[in-house]
């Protein structure tokens, strides 16, 4: 992976930031000590590492509207970070960068239920939002699996999604408001507690921007009441045609499920193996799960099985409490862990449109064979969005960057059946390189105009989403 | 002045890279919002049709210029919708012709649905655009999840047809709802209506509209809950009994009165007739009544559980009337029909209105595309 040379200007004036950082900042909001930087070398795309220059840790936005003023004037590079779980290396720093990270931000500022919204430092991890309303019966939609960890302003640097976003959506589509500081230090105020911002939406432009148009402090996010209950039914068939025909005509029946799984076979016997939730051994695995009251979730489960059956399944099981539930839903949550216990693995992220899986399902299989890697499949059936598992051997000369050949080739695959790179994992590092895949270069030109608009000097999130060919003379020419 | 009408994206791109003056973008020119654009009228009729439809996708994508009419009725045929509802602005401004999917998004029109599904921009996937150079782009793509590179398909929604001149557009589309009923309460002053509203949208109930109106036989508060028939009807029964205390719902199924009822409330029907200056809020729920008590002979249709406030005001109410009791409380205000002298769209903040003009200089560099639409009045 290139990125580009740093600065040595920069570099030369290290400790002449560094004084001006501690003029103002307390002592534990400034990591310099290169034993203690080490913490922020990577994020949860641990292939690749680099220490920063500093890390700052800010307790409010005044300080990290401070911190980017002074970067700005020196011509430093900013990586906002928040709790570096992104799989894109979105948070990756350069040797000459600061990394400014929010995680000591994570007060609740508002709460207000008569208006169903809740007002957060974007510090804040997203399971802590839903932690601080769910008394109250309410709820953050919003789950990305890592939503233990991840923080708030990561999920809008990301737009991030999770299992229930077929019915509530992703982060873009639940965010209101936003308090955001500009590259020169400029704190700006977009959207509110009200719907729809006035002028052009700067919010929408905002969310799933990875960091390079502004550093997100505070977070106005919609709250909504959970529902009153629900269960989840277990499907299989053994053929991933069937199941994809059968997915299509859930949708098509007017049925809205909250989520609609799907693994395949190498996935369900790794977790078979792992967790042992009892799943039949078929070619194709679908869990969808349907909310509301009792008599809603029947009426609503009702048509569901009816459709299945017309496919002829070899499994067909309706949750009848909350321990069957559980146990249904045991085998998909444990998917990750179980792939990593039989390997190492690579997790990719590619959206298609829904009618194509069985061709993509078919291409990916026939693919691993030609490789000699193989690869198991558990995804987000409802939306198209997959996440292809490309086993590997880590200590095995070779193996990662075959992994990765096949990785592009898979992402590629995704684009050309109509589909696109990345769903809710973000380009980074990761896929920057394969973004001419997706996008012409005049497409590519006006994206990167508007970052010209937010940070004029390219100082922010260097090196990310865009082909380093592509983004050169601009970045050379802010240097 | 005789109007452009290109029949293809490239034809229209040579002739926004060849035009040397202001060009007056056009869908169907039933919403003549914002400032009077002084220049060559551009329309894109001629850019009209389905290019895909996959309902088992819940996708389609359709060129800018096709009738609205023309898309519900391909979507209705499989049992489908434009779920976030978008509103027809011929009856509040008198206009005629024909609405068009691409003035829908270039304005981003929303209707009652959207507190529960989404406005407009959350129904478009993907776009293909002219921006003022004649270069023709891409962003964003025809699958639900996409999160590669910057997402211009939301700046494209509601730039109204001032970055760039939409050709395509891929949209998200949901199925239409088996059953609906409305709950209205009746009687209540706009305060009363507001928390009732709000206590129904911050039930598990799924409201997909929430409004609070004026009729002939006094205020209705009105709550509408849609999908399978059991369900609805349990729903229904649940929030009368959320909301006994303050009246007595009567509960509407038949499925021509609702959508007659929905549709007047979308459309401002109650506004229609009869002089004025219409003003469009976007609020805060509970800030509403408030804004409304406060502007002198203000008539108000409360939507999205108080959040829209659409606003009848007397013709010489000034535009800082209505600001100053919008500031007050955060929101905006947009001038639908009236005297534009006092600006028609909200000022924006001086960083954000500096992103704006920064935004706008890099999609037009020749300021040609609706020039002046966005800003103050001259
Ligand atoms: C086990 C696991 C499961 C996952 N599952 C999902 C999933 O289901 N769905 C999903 O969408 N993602 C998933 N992810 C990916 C990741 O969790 C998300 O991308 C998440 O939103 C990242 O949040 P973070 O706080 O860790 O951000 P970081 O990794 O710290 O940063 C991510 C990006 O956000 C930027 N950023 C951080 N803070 C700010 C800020 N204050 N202002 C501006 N930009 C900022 C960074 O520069 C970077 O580009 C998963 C990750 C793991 C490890
Ligand atoms: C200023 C204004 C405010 C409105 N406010 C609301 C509202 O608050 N709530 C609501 O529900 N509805 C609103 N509408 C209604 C909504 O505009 C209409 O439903 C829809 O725009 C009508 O389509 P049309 O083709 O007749 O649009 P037109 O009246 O022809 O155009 C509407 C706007 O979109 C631009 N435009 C049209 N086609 C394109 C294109 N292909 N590419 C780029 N730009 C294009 C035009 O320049 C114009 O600015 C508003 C409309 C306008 C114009």
């Amino acid at each position: 992976m290139d990125m580009p040379k740093p600065n040595p200007t920069i570099l030369a004036r290290k400790s002449q930031l560094l004084d001006r950082l501690a003029s103002f900042l307390p002592p534990e909001a400034l990591i310099h000590d290169p034993a203690e930087t080490r913490a922020y070398e990577c994020d949860g795309l641990t292939a690749y590492k680099c220490p920063p220059l500093a890390v700052v840790l800010p307790a409010s936005t005044a300080e990290v509207s401070e911190t980017l003023k002074i970067c700005n004037d020196m011509g430093v590079p900013v990586v906002p970070r928040g709790a570096g779980t992104s799989l894109a290396g979105g948070a990756l720093p350069t040797e000459d960068s600061v990394i400014i990270g929010v995680a000591r931000m994570s007060e609740v500022l508002e709460t207000d239920y008569d208006n169903r919204f809740i007002r957060v430092q974007t510090g804040r991890t997203n399971l802590s939002v839903t932690g601080a309303v769910e008394e109250d019966g309410f709820f953050y939609a919003p789950d990305p699996s890592s939503q233990l960890a991840c923080a708030i302003s990561g999920n809008i640097a990301m737009n991030s999604g999770g299992a229930h976003c077929l019915k509530y959506g992703v982060t873009t589509n639940n965010l209101m408001g936003v308090t955001m500081v500009l590259m020169d230090g400029t704190v700006t105020e977009i959207g509110g507690a009200h719907l729809d911002a006035e002028g052009l939406d700067l919010l929408g432009l905002i969310c799933g921007s990875e960091g390079q148009l502004g550093i997100v402090t505070e977070a106005t996010l919609r709250i909504l009441h959970k529902p009153e209950g629900a269960r989840p039914v277990l499907i299989g068939y053994d053929s991933s045609e069937v199941a994809g025909q059968c997915v299509s005509d859930i949708i098509k029946a007017g049925v809205l499920p909250v989520a609609i799984e799907f693994m395949d076979r190498p996935c369900i016997r790794a977790t078979e193996a792992f967790a042992g939730a009892g799943y039949p051994d078929c070619e194709a695995l679908l869990i969808v799960e349907v909310e509301g009251s009792d008599a809603e979730i029947d009426e609503q489960l009702e048509t569901i099985m009816d459709i299945a059956r017309k496919h002829d399944p070899v499994e067909l099981r309706q949750s009848s409490s909350d321990d069957e539930s559980k146990r249904i839903w045991l085998g998909r949550k444990s998917a990750f862990g179980a792939m990593g216990k039989i390997n190492d693995y690579m997790c990719l992220d590619g959206t298609i449109p829904v009618n194509e899986l069985p061709y993509v399902l078919k291409r990916i299989g026939e693919m691993s064979k030609e490789y000699g890697l193989d690869v198991a499949n558990v995804f987000h059936a409802g939306d198209g969005n997959m996440h292809p598992l490309i086993l590997f051997d880590a200590n095995k000369e070779g193996d990662l960057e075959l992994c990765e050949e096949l990785g592009a080739e898979i992402l590629k695959l995704c684009v050309e059946v109509g589909g696109c790179l990345t769903g809710e994992h973000g380009v980074g590092i990761e896929k920057r390189d394969l973004m001419l895949h997706q996008y012409d270069p005049p497409d590519l030109e006006i994206q990167m105009a508007v970052k010209d608009v937010f940070d004029p000097k390219w100082l922010l999130n260097p090196a990310k989403v865009f082909p380093l060919a592509s983004s050169d003379t601009r970045r050379i020419a802010a240097e | 002045m005789k109007a452009l009408a290109p029949t293809s994206e490239a034809e229209l791109a040579e002739m926004v890279a060849s035009a040397s003056e202001p060009l007056r973008i056009q869908g169907g020119g039933t919403r003549p919002i914002g400032v009077p654009v002084n220049g060559q009228p551009l329309t894109t009729s001629g850019l009209s049709g389905v290019n895909l439809y996959e309902p088992g996708a819940l996708t389609l994508v359709v060129q800018a210029g096709t009738p609205v009419a023309e898309v519900r009725k391909t979507l209705a045929a499989e049992g489908q919708r434009l779920a976030f509802e978008p509103m027809d602005h011929r009856g509040l401004l008198g206009t005629t012709g024909e609405p068009t999917i691409g003035g829908v998004f270039a304005a981003n029109v929303s209707g009652p649905r959207r507190i529960q599904a989404g406005a407009a921009r959350d129904f478009l996937l993907g776009v293909r655009f002219v921006d003022g150079q004649g270069q023709v782009t891409r962003n964003g793509g025809r699958v639900m999840k996409n999160v590669t590179g910057y997402d211009l398909v939301k700046l494209m929604a509601g730039s109204y047809g001032t970055l760039g001149v939409l050709t395509e557009l891929a949209l998200k589309v949901l199925p239409a709802s088996h059953h609906t009923a409305t709950i209205t309460l009746s009687g209540l002053d706009d305060s009363t209506a507001v928390t009732a509203l709000s206590r129904a949208l911050g039930s598990p109930f799924e409201i997909t509209g929430a409004a609070h109106r004026q009729t002939g036989d006094g205020p209705q508060t009105c709550l509408r809950i849609e999908g399978f028939e059991k369900s609805v009807a349990y729903r229904a029964g649940q929030l009368r009994t959320l909301l006994a205390d303050l009246g007595t719902a009567e509960i509407e199924t038949d499925p021509d009165a609702n959508a007659t009822l929905w549709q007047d409330i979308r459309d401002v029907a109650c506004f229609h007739d009869g002089p004025g200056d219409i003003w469009r809020l976007s609020v805060k729920p509970s800030d509403a009544p408030g804004i409304t008590a406060q502007i002198d002979g203000a008539e108000a249709l409360y939507d999205w559980g108080g959040g829209l406030v659409w606003l009848r005001v007397p013709q010489d109410t000034g535009a800082d009337t209505i600001r100053t009791a919008v500031n007050a409380t955060g929101g905006h205000a947009t001038l639908i029909r009236g005297n534009r002298a006092g600006g028609v769209f909200q000022p924006l903040s001086p960083p954000v209105a500096a992103l704006q003009d920064g935004l706008r200089a890099r999609f037009d560099p020749r300021g040609i595309l609706n020039p002046g639409l966005m800003g103050r009045a001259a």
